[in-house]
């Protein structure tokens, strides 16, 4: 297969070491050779979480400025701030709900305003897929399922060779009961949305 | 199945029969030894968490010694901490196998330095191997044991935070089993190293590096791929960005590879038969040009004049770490090669981002220590920091660090800031990094008459690396029976008069002992103590939060709440405070700190 960079990107607590490794055990249960890099330390001090999946004939773990095939971010402006990892055939996964960092607060810098942000990455970019994650995953009634939908949204975009069904299996084989209906709805929420996209 | 780096280390360590494993946690080497520490309550693996490097370096010398397979792990920096009795260890050697683990740091993703420690291994002697993928650090780790148990040498493996933090496909083999007890053959004029002993074991020594020498020439982590006549030499992580580059060019018949994986000491003669093969030579390792060098001298020494180089080909430099792109460039640049990078996204027009730091988090109890010595203080006071989370304490508004180079230089550096300076010197310290490093330089405080104020912030674990116990935490909730040490007590035991222990969120008294302790003509230590709440809540302590809100009616805009403590749970709505209810965990400091007493717990 051809080779498939990803980054990843996130705030502390969104959860996106936790998709980005899922995506890499999905991979490999379906015979896809992958690697997964993580970064970390800061993961619960609000910091910026960023990891990476490789998959096919690569045994590099991270993928340099420009060569990211897929962009999955979990928050605007730090969708823009990884821009420099994307080139115009990158196809940007990108959830829509801001999450202000603390420094905003403090009066140390502005929060762009949503849309001016959108249309940036829309105007730079190649393919944009933007979807509310918090919100989708609210309406499951999990809001700690944002991972699992941008998961869906990844899937549902057919830039990579894993099925629905198998990152729906190796979800279920990782998540806790408890969470798992709402996990592999958010999941399907995710999938749906970026379909129609 | 999927192993992170440092998980597959440990699994390899168990495939070899490792009995007996101690460590001082540091990323990126700590999720070693927090496997070890599972695995020790499920079977006759003894782990220890230790003081500090030194300190565990010394314990496992002990096992070692007698006859038990042994594991130490540190971070980069903690190879520092354990170089006295590393490079006299050396000299003593072992009886089972004894592997090192140091966990190097390009980039500096958390750590003060990136010093390059392939230079240990030339500094000690010590034979080094160095993995480049998940399977290989499990695989060396078995041939370390080895190996080590072969020379009666410790053995060094050498990863990066690349490695330990990347998740490959790793195959497993068996557990070995456990020889969990040994025994010690005195030998006292082998081991103690007195002026005559260390004489002949420095020979001994020499000779472990000629036996070394011949196993590293034919070794199979050694190993040359391809047969073209451009040679490149790399090792580590830098291995897989050469591999990708070499096929992404397509060069893979003008290209051989030497891939150097036992890297001290090198395998000499297979490198000179591989320069005599090869038109020119590249040499793709990060930080320092440790391979280059050598191999350069080796060239040298055999009359070869091949063009050779790596640092400032392209972008390959001494700083940070390699990425893919960049060595592909280096080897198109080096060898001639068209190459045209992936051009990246017009980024023009992209406003200022706000910064993302990372941040102490909600109801951090340092974050109210922080606030009561700088209300005492004021702003000009010199703070001394030490490595921690409250390390963090140097971004502003808490803007309390001003010191910082080692685990323990808060107290030590304050004993010369305060007779430098006329300057008040308050320091910090975590519970952990206290016991680490920082008894010496108390005990030289009092007994050098230093006057300055230090506060050990004890929070109750090792909290930056993971929440790891250290000798002054109650272990019960983690499973196992340990002595734990009052650090009132070690305080006062090395001769501090001036005591005072605190609990940060009672701000008006925390303030008043802040306080006494400035008014103290002398040495004072403040002992903060509340619970980490991440740390709480993953043993099952954490209370339940009951968050705050700001009253509208009652808030007249002062924010102190936001400039003075910046706590993430709040954030600005339009001209106003508010608390993130889902975020503030209730720890009540705000309220203390609102002149107007507008902020209140949320009722329900």
């Amino acid at each position: 297969m051809k080779t498939k960079r990803l980054v990843f990107v996130g705030v502390g607590g969104q959860g996106n070491l936790l998709a980005s490794r899922l995506l890499g055990e999905a991979a490999l249960a379906q015979g896809v050779p992958a690697v997964v890099s993580e970064i970390h330390g800061m993961a619960q001090r609000g910091g910026i979480v960023e990891s990476a999946v490789l998959m096919g004939n690569v045994t590099s773990p991270i993928v340099s400025p420009a060569e990211a095939d897929v962009l999955i971010s979990f928050e605007p402006v730090e969708t823009l701030r990884a821009l420099g990892k994307c080139n115009k055939d990158t196809v940007i996964i990108m959830n829509t709900h801001p999450l202000p960092p603390f420094t905003v607060a403090v009066g140390q810098g502005t929060y762009p305003d949503l849309e001016e942000i959108l249309s940036l990455i829309r105007e730079k970019a190649g393919k944009v897929i933007a979807l509310d994650g918090d919100a989708i995953a609210e309406e499951v009634g999990n809001p700690l399922a944002l991972n699992m939908v941008m998961l869906g949204a990844l899937i549902g975009s057919g830039t990579i060779p894993i099925t629905a069904d198998d990152m729906k299996k190796t979800i279920s084989t990782s998540t806790k009961k408890a969470f798992l209906e709402s996990n592999l709805a958010a999941f399907d929420k995710g999938f749906e949305e970026a379909k129609a996209n | 199945m999927l192993l992170l780096g440092n998980e597959a280390i440990a699994r390899g360590a168990m495939e070899a029969g490792l009995a007996f494993a101690t460590c001082y946690p540091g990323t990126p080497s700590s999720e070693i030894p927090e496997q070890f520490f599972k695995i020790s309550q499920e079977s006759d693996l003894y782990f220890e968490y230790s003081t500090n490097e030194k300190v565990a370096l010394e314990v496992g010398a002990g096992a070692a010694v007698c006859g038990l397979r042994t594991m130490v792990t540190m971070k980069h920096v903690g190879v520092n901490v354990a170089a006295d009795p590393l490079m006299t260890l050396a000299y003593v050697g072992t009886k089972a196998g004894m592997v090192i683990i140091t966990a190097d740091d390009p980039f500096l993703f958390s750590s003060q330095n990136e010093q390059d420690n392939r230079f240990y291994a030339r500094l000690s002697g010590l034979p080094m191997l160095e993995p480049t993928n998940p399977q290989e650090m499990k695989d060396i780790t078995i041939h370390a044991l080895e190996l080590s148990e072969e020379l009666e040498s410790p053995v060094f493996i050498r990863t990066t935070t690349r490695l330990n933090h990347i998740r490959g496909s790793v195959k497993l083999g068996k557990l070995a089993p456990i020889k969990a007890k040994g025994s010690f053959q005195k030998n006292p004029f082998h081991f103690v190293t007195v002026p005559a002993v260390g004489r002949n074991l420095h020979k001994l020594l020499l000779q472990k590096y000629d036996q070394a020498s011949e196993k590293s020439e034919k070794s199979a982590l050694n190993e040359i791929i391809g047969a073209g006549k451009w040679g490149i030499v790399t090792n580590g992580v830098s291995y897989n960005y050469v591999r990708d580059a070499v096929d992404d060019l397509g060069l893979g018949d003008k290209v051989s590879i030497l891939k150097i994986g036992f890297s001290w000491p090198l395998p000499k003669n297979l490198i000179i038969s591989f320069l005599k093969k090869v038109e020119k030579v590249l040499v793709v390792e990060e930080l320092e040009p440790v391979m280059e060098n050598d191999i350069k001298a080796m060239a040298q020494e055999n009359a070869l004049t091949l063009p050779i180089k790596g640092k400032g080909v392209g972008r390959l430099s001494r700083l940070f770490e390699y990425d893919p792109g960049m060595v592909r460039e280096a080897i198109a640049q080096y060898f001639g090669v068209e190459y045209k990078g992936t051009a990246g996204l017009d980024l023009s027009g992209i406003p200022d981002l706000p910064g993302r730091p990372p941040n102490l988090c909600p109801g951090c109890p340092h974050r109210a220590t922080y606030y009561a010595v700088k209300q005492v203080y004021g702003p000009d006071a010199i703070h001394p920091t030490d490595i921690g989370c409250y390390t963090l304490g140097l971004l502003p508004p808490i803007s309390m660090a001003d010191f910082l180079i080692c685990m323990g230089s808060s107290v030590s550096s304050s004993c010369g800031f305060s007779e430098a300076s006329d300057q008040k010197v308050v320091s910090f310290i975590g519970d952990s990094t206290f016991f680490h490093s920082g008894i010496t330089g108390l005990i030289n405080a009092v007994h050098n008459n230093h006057k300055f104020t230090l506060v050990i912030l004890d929070n109750g674990t090792t909290a930056m690396t993971g929440h790891q116990p250290h000798p002054g935490v109650d272990t019960g909730p983690l499973g196992v029976d340990l002595s734990q040490i009052s650090l009132e007590d070690v305080v006062r035991g090395c001769g501090v008069k001036d005591v005072h222990v605190v609990k940060p969120f009672k701000v008006k008294k925390t303030m008043e002992a802040v306080k006494a302790a400035m008014e103290y003509d002398g040495l004072s230590v403040i002992i903060s103590r509340e619970i980490c709440p991440l740390f709480a809540k993953a043993i099952g302590q954490g209370k339940k939060a009951r968050p705050f809100y700001v009253n509208l009616d009652k808030c007249k805009n002062h924010r102190d709440c936001i400039d003075k403590l910046a706590c993430p749970a709040m954030y600005l709505e339009g001209e106003h405070v508010k608390i993130n209810k889902y975020l503030c965990i209730g720890c009540s400091v705000c309220a203390q700190v609102c002149p107007e007493n507008a902020i209140l717990p949320l009722k329900g």
